[in-house]
């Protein structure tokens, strides 16, 4: 029970950050990553004031813990290595977001806006997802077994 | 810098940091979009329902907070949508993470792996805008 208020709230308290620092706004984004011309560096900001609250909370009173306070194990991955996996899903990702000025968070939390572009979006990230789940089946169970040991 | 909006960057950046917290805090999980979505995609038993709260949470907040908003389009090709859309999964999959998951809390946590993904996929978007 715990576990779903804190996810809905958390969820809540996302969507807020992502809405008031207007990251939902492609544009801005795009001002972001547009270092040539008129950079808005707004989104260095969004990190900096995420990593101010988070930072000091994980290394003060969650890095310490095994347990969540609902009970359930806090893994992190294991996974220290750097692999061509982890550098080429990075470099397409980093095309795809500089493309149109979408990531994950402010696609999915914006997608009340009722926009057929946004739609085709996430069925196509959600298509690509699912593709590479399906042929990295066996690493990605693996990966799965390591952080949710529950 | 016309459209530096640093005091609206920091409070939202502040609210992305306070959700990380209280998701890891109170239920063990990380605060990452992309991981947190591909396991809707793939439902398991006992791992489906905190994830559709969480989204459903960033979905309801745009009807709370920001109703009348519309997305501006950066391009006006559907075409350029889909791919981006396919880039961004097939890559948050591949790299295990997106914005949120390494560049919020892989780098607060030191993640080798973090810090190179979020230097690697920021290079590769300011390169791709340069040649938009």
């Amino acid at each position: 029970m715990l576990k779903l208020l804190s996810a809905l709230i958390s969820g809540l308290l996302f969507g807020m950050g992502m809405i008031i620092s207007n990251m939902i706004e492609p544009t801005k984004v795009i001002g972001f990553l547009d270092v040539t011309r008129q950079w808005d560096p707004s989104l260095a900001f969004v990190i900096l004031g995420a990593l101010l609250v988070f930072a000091p909370c994980y290394h003060l009173f969650i890095k310490q813990r095994n347990f969540a306070l609902n009970g359930d194990k806090i893994s992190f991955s294991r996974n220290t290595n750097i692999d061509s996996k982890l550098v080429i899903g990075a470099m397409l990702f980093g095309i795809g977001w500089g493309l149109v000025g979408l990531c994950p968070g402010p696609a999915l939390t914006s997608i009340g806006s009722g926009s057929l572009y946004l739609l085709l979006f996430i069925i196509s990230m959600s298509i690509g997802m699912l593709l590479v789940d399906r042929v990295f089946k066996k690493i990605t169970i693996n990966f799965q077994n390591q952080i949710f040991d529950q | 810098m016309d459209n530096f909006t640093p005091w609206s960057a920091l409070a939202g950046g502040a609210l992305l940091g306070a959700s990380a917290v209280i998701l890891l805090l109170f239920a063990g999980k990380i605060a990452g979009i992309s991981g947190i979505f591909s396991g809707l995609l793939r439902p398991r038993k006992k791992d489906f329902l905190w994830r559709l709260l969480f989204i459903g949470g960033m979905v309801l907040s745009f009807f709370i907070f920001s109703p009348n908003a519309s997305s501006t389009l950066t391009s006006p090709s559907i075409a350029l949508y889909i791919i981006a859309g396919l880039l961004v999964g097939i890559g948050t999959r591949l790299g295990n993470g997106c914005t949120s998951g390494h560049g919020i809390i892989g780098i607060a946590r030191l993640s080798r792996r973090s810090v190179l993904a979020t230097c690697i996929f920021v290079s590769s978007a300011i390169v791709v805008v340069l040649f938009r």
